[in-house]
């Protein structure tokens, strides 16, 4: 406090949790300007290069394509568009090897190129930007296939339409690069600092907020000076000081992390689980607003990068400006092959990155550094060793995690245990494992841990599906009955004998039989209305003793009359829903074992009426048990 | 090309930190202190280090190869060398060897391999041991020699002992034949007072009864515990250990000390003797800083530390023995997993600890 009010014109700096020193190795790769990388023979352009939906190619074999020219739309909103980064015939749309930790094959779209690299038609450049409407220019950003360039990307478009009800305050500019090795963010702020600040320029029209701060490691005083200037003159030509800052600040990875910039930038944290946006803050890459530029004052689409090749690995380490789909060997090959001791080819930096098995993948949006590294810069840890539980996880941790404790419970296969240590917090920066004195492989075990638990939770979702379906079915058949039993009714009546002098006894009769009538209208009404959490318990409490709907069947004879008179309205109403309603066959053998859970569990329980309360309880504990058995009425249920 | 297949996930960059340098540098950091007490205490000290790392590291290769896994890795950690030399530095440089083998078999074979091994032990495995012998040979374990200072041994008819008799002393346990115990043994400075105060006698009386008392606490012992501190730091700027619990550790001795002693300067020790006494530093950076058997969390430590300090202080003033790092360590280690619990850190956007 005291000090941003000694120091008006100096933005303070704030400090995330743990973080370390690493060396940081740039020196390899950033000494010259970058090269652009030569134009490869085939360029294989992979349809989805950004998270959500994919793209659908728009392009057959033996089409003639153009620099520039969409290769494949988007499909929904949150996808982005490809296009080809140079012109020739395509050859293939078929699936290839791409850049993924997974490394497996993805449809791609393969460019014989022609070598005369002639644009195709673009839209028209939109230099009065601050004229335009804001969805026009993110709709242009879309249709460019803008995606995050720091390595999520994640569409831009998306991100830059956080809705009206989170009004955003602060753009900031991730120019942190605090990955070792990685220059090309530094090389970019160098040469095009213009362009960065014009795309700062648009996306602050488009969000329309007046507050933009770029945050850059002190290890790139180039790019800090270059791009302050770049501001400086934008701020100047705008006529508003102040309105871009670019921000020095110390060295310290993950200072690049999104959540750990906006700390250090503006003492805020994206909540847990949450969004920059809920806290008025957009946060984009150096590199996308690079992108944006391109796309909106020229036209051009998102069809080439900056890409650092480095690592003792290779022969000659630099920056390139690389075309969208041109091979990893193709740049490896322009920085002087492999050197010979060759570890691992990496994807990214080497706290983050992925490795890939082979180098003919293509160069993605996302991908921002292909690392050869030797034995000695990525030594085999070796096998590891127990923890002793140092603590120094701990206290590098930058989410301020318990990672020691992480890891006994994932270990353990623990999954509510490392749900409950905020397991789905950490952002696998792997500061942990760098300093574990074990050798402890822990982001390996945080994403099994995390892998785990997605493939848990989408049974359970599965399960509470089928139990959902399970009780409006139940409800419909209840409901049939219902309408059928007073169909007879009223048919009954109208045959009854009329007059007569028996009149006076008639009348009571019927009246009686009124009476009755209304009675039983009201107990399956009531019954329907406890039906769905009545269900949810009673089917817990089936899958908790899995015995007693044995014993229960409808057609031995269940203990308690309750049960006893449910279970035969239940089998009337078999009869009664087949005749009424065409139904396919298979329902029944299902159809027995629900209904004998459903009557099980009644003889577990007081009454009915105690149970509605109990119901979520119940259902919750049991339901990864009872998932198996959910499987077999969601299954008929799909065919019914 | 083809990398080599196996170790899949990222970080990809190198390990910076292993067992058995942060083991190395404990040795390393033990160095200063371990001079000084040989320095004032003769080469009991020495040949006992020398006697228990053998003892250690022959029972951990055992205890390994009955558990049917490889010795060497668990030898190579330095861990069991650890404890052995802090076993060593907390007895007494007159003990006999076969205290020393029990001692250290007790704390290799029973406190930390039944429990698993290394990272398992939820007892520091050189307190344990220490405390083991002090319950069952509570003589032998309570018998010092005097400080090697003129003044005293002269004051006091004592006299130090050489290499020759001191390893006849541990290995056959006869003293040289023109010595007897009283000529070679005395009390230690927290003994003495103790003592001396159930006699009723006034602080300024006990410091001005012998020569026995330096600047701080006894001649000797407070220069043991400074060179002690000096390694403590080292592994403090080597990121060995962190601050929180030796800070706490003393912050908590000294406090509960200085309470007492402003309210009765007379009959209770100032906060300075109680820290340069015993093995309050040596416990504080060495012994409570065992990451195994302490506390993780940061607050935590604050608290395991803290607690440490004021039982040392309760057991010193009120308790059966002159000096209690070992059965506070120990005792606090029961209760570091529930303090852990209670101190888990605010999670990064969230609002408070889980």
């Amino acid at each position: 406090m005291l000090f941003s009010v000694l120091n008006p014109h100096r933005e303070r700096l704030w400090h995330f949790h743990g973080g370390i020193h690493l060396p940081d190795e740039k020196a390899l790769s950033n000494a010259g300007a970058s090269v652009a990388a030569p134009l490869p023979t085939q360029l294989v352009v992979p349809l989805q290069q950004h998270i959500g939906a994919p793209s659908q190619a728009c392009v057959g074999v033996g089409d003639q394509v153009k620099k520039g020219q969409v290769l494949a739309k988007p499909q929904g909103y949150v996808s982005a568009p490809v296009h080809a980064p140079s012109s020739g015939t395509v050859v293939a749309v078929e699936p290839r090897q791409v850049p993924h930790p997974s490394g497996l094959s993805a449809p791609c779209v393969v460019i014989a190129t022609d070598g005369d690299d002639v644009w195709g038609e673009l839209p028209a450049p939109l230099p009065d930007f601050a004229q335009q409407d804001p969805a026009e220019l993110r709709e242009r950003i879309r249709l460019s296939g803008i995606v995050g360039m720091g390595g999520a990307s994640f569409p831009s478009s998306v991100k830059l339409n956080p809705g009206p009800d989170q009004p955003i305050e602060t753009l900031i500019i991730n120019g942190a690069e605090c990955e070792p090795y990685i220059t090309c963010d530094d090389l970019l702020m160098r040469e095009r600092a213009a362009d960065i600040v014009d795309g700062i320029r648009v996306m602050l029209h488009i969000l329309g907020t007046q507050r933009c701060l770029v945050g850059i490691e002190d290890n790139k005083p180039e790019a800090l000076a270059a791009m302050r200037e770049a501001a400086q003159q934008a701020n100047e030509q705008d006529g508003a000081a102040g309105r871009i800052k670019v921000m020095e600040i110390p060295t310290l990875y993950p200072s690049g992390g999104e959540k750990q910039l906006i700390k250090i930038l503006t003492g805020k944290e994206v909540p847990s689980h949450g969004i920059p946006a809920q806290i008025g803050i957009v946060c984009q890459n150096v590199g996308t607003a690079c992108a944006v530029a391109d796309a909106v004052l020229r036209g051009r689409p998102l069809i080439e990068r900056y890409v650092t090749v480095t690592g003792r690995g290779v022969g000659k380490p630099q920056n390139y400006r690389v075309r969208i789909g041109t091979p990893a060997a193709d740049l490896v090959a322009a920085s002087g092959g492999y050197t010979g001791a060759l570890e691992k080819l990496v994807v990214g930096g080497p706290m983050m990155g992925f490795r890939i098995d082979s180098d003919a993948v293509p160069i993605t949006k996302a991908a921002n550094c292909l690392l050869a590294l030797t034995p000695g810069e990525s030594p085999d840890p070796g096998e590891p060793q127990p923890c002793i539980r140092c603590g120094r996880c701990a206290e590098v941790c930058p989410a301020n995690l318990l990672p020691q404790q992480l890891y006994w419970h994932a270990r353990a296969k623990d999954l509510d245990k490392v749900q409950d240590y905020n397991l789905f917090d950490c952002i696998e920066c792997g500061c942990c494992a760098v300093v574990c004195p074990s050798h402890i492989p822990l982001v390996q075990y945080y994403r099994f841990a995390k892998t785990e638990s997605w493939a848990r939770e989408r049974e359970k979702r599965a399960a509470e599906h089928a139990r959902e379906r399970h009780a409006a079915k139940e409800a419909r058949l209840e409901r049939l009955e219902r309408e059928k039993k007073a169909k007879m009714r009223k048919k009954k009546e109208a045959v009854a004998p009329k007059g007569g002098k028996d009149d006076d006894k008639q009348a009571a009769i019927k009246a009686a039989r009124e009476r009755a009538a209304a009675k039983k209208r009201e107990a399956p009404e009531a019954a329907a209305q406890k039906e769905a959490p009545e269900q949810n318990a009673a089917e817990a409490g089936a899958a908790a003793g899995a015995e007693t709907p044995k014993v229960a069947a409808p057609d031995g004879k269940p203990p308690g009359a309750q049960a006893n008179a449910k279970t035969q309205a239940k089998a009337a109403e078999q009869q009664g829903a087949q005749g009424a309603v065409p139904k396919p066959v298979p329902d029944d053998g299902s159809r027995a074992v629900d209904e004998a859970k459903a009557a099980g569990a009644e003889t577990l329980g007081a009454g009915p009426d105690e149970r509605p309360g109990e119901g979520s309880d119940d259902a919750k504990q049991p339901s990864a048990a009872s998932s198996t058995e959910q499987e077999r009425p969601r299954a008929s249920a799909g065919r019914g | 090309m083809q990398a080599r297949a196996g170790f899949i996930s990222s970080p990809h960059a190198a390990r910076v930190n292993s067992v058995d340098w942060v083991m190395l540098q404990v040795c390393l950091a033990l160095v200063p202190g371990t001079l000084a007490l040989v320095w004032f205490f003769g080469w009991g000290v020495l040949i006992n280090m020398a006697l228990a790392v053998v003892f250690a590291v022959v029972a951990e290769a055992l205890v390994m190869k009955v558990r049917g896994r490889p010795a060497l890795p668990a030898i190579a950690d330095y861990s069991a060398v650890v404890t052995a030399l802090l076993f060593a530095l907390t007895i007494p440089p007159t003990l006999p060897w076969w205290l020393t083998l029990l001692g250290i078999l007790f704390a290799i074979v029973i406190v930390k391999q039944l429990y698993g091994g290394i990272g398992y032990n939820p007892f520091n495995p050189a307190m344990a041991g220490y405390v083991f012998l002090l319950i069952s040979y509570p003589v032998a374990t309570t018998t010092w020699l005097p400080p090697d200072v003129p003044a005293l041994l002269a004051a006091q008819d004592l006299v130090t002992l050489s290499f020759m008799d001191s390893a006849r002393l541990i290995f056959t346990g006869a003293l040289p034949a023109e010595h007897t115990w009283d000529a070679v043994s005395a009390a230690t400075p927290l003994d003495e007072m103790r003592t001396l105060l159930d006699q009723g006698m006034t602080m300024d009386e006990i410091r001005a009864s012998s020569p026995l008392w330096g600047l701080f606490g006894g001649r000797g012992w407070e220069w043991v515990a400074f060179w002690f501190l000096l390694g403590g730091l080292y592994m403090l700027w080597r990121k060995v250990i962190t601050w929180q619990i030796p800070v706490a550790f003393l912050a908590g001795l000294m406090l509960a000390a200085a309470v007492f002693w402003l309210l009765d300067p007379q009959s209770y020790p100032a906060p300075m003797l109680h820290l340069v006494s015993g093995a309050a530093v040596l416990g504080a950076f060495f012994i409570a800083t065992d990451p195994v058997s302490a506390c993780t969390t940061k607050r935590g430590q604050l608290v395991y530390g803290f607690l440490i300090g004021v039982t040392i202080y309760v057991i010193r003033t009120w308790g059966g023995y002159p000096d209690a790092v070992a059965f506070s360590v120990l005792l606090l280690n029961i209760a570091a997993p529930m303090i852990d619990h209670y101190t888990q850190p605010r999670v990064f956007g969230q609002k408070r600890s889980a």
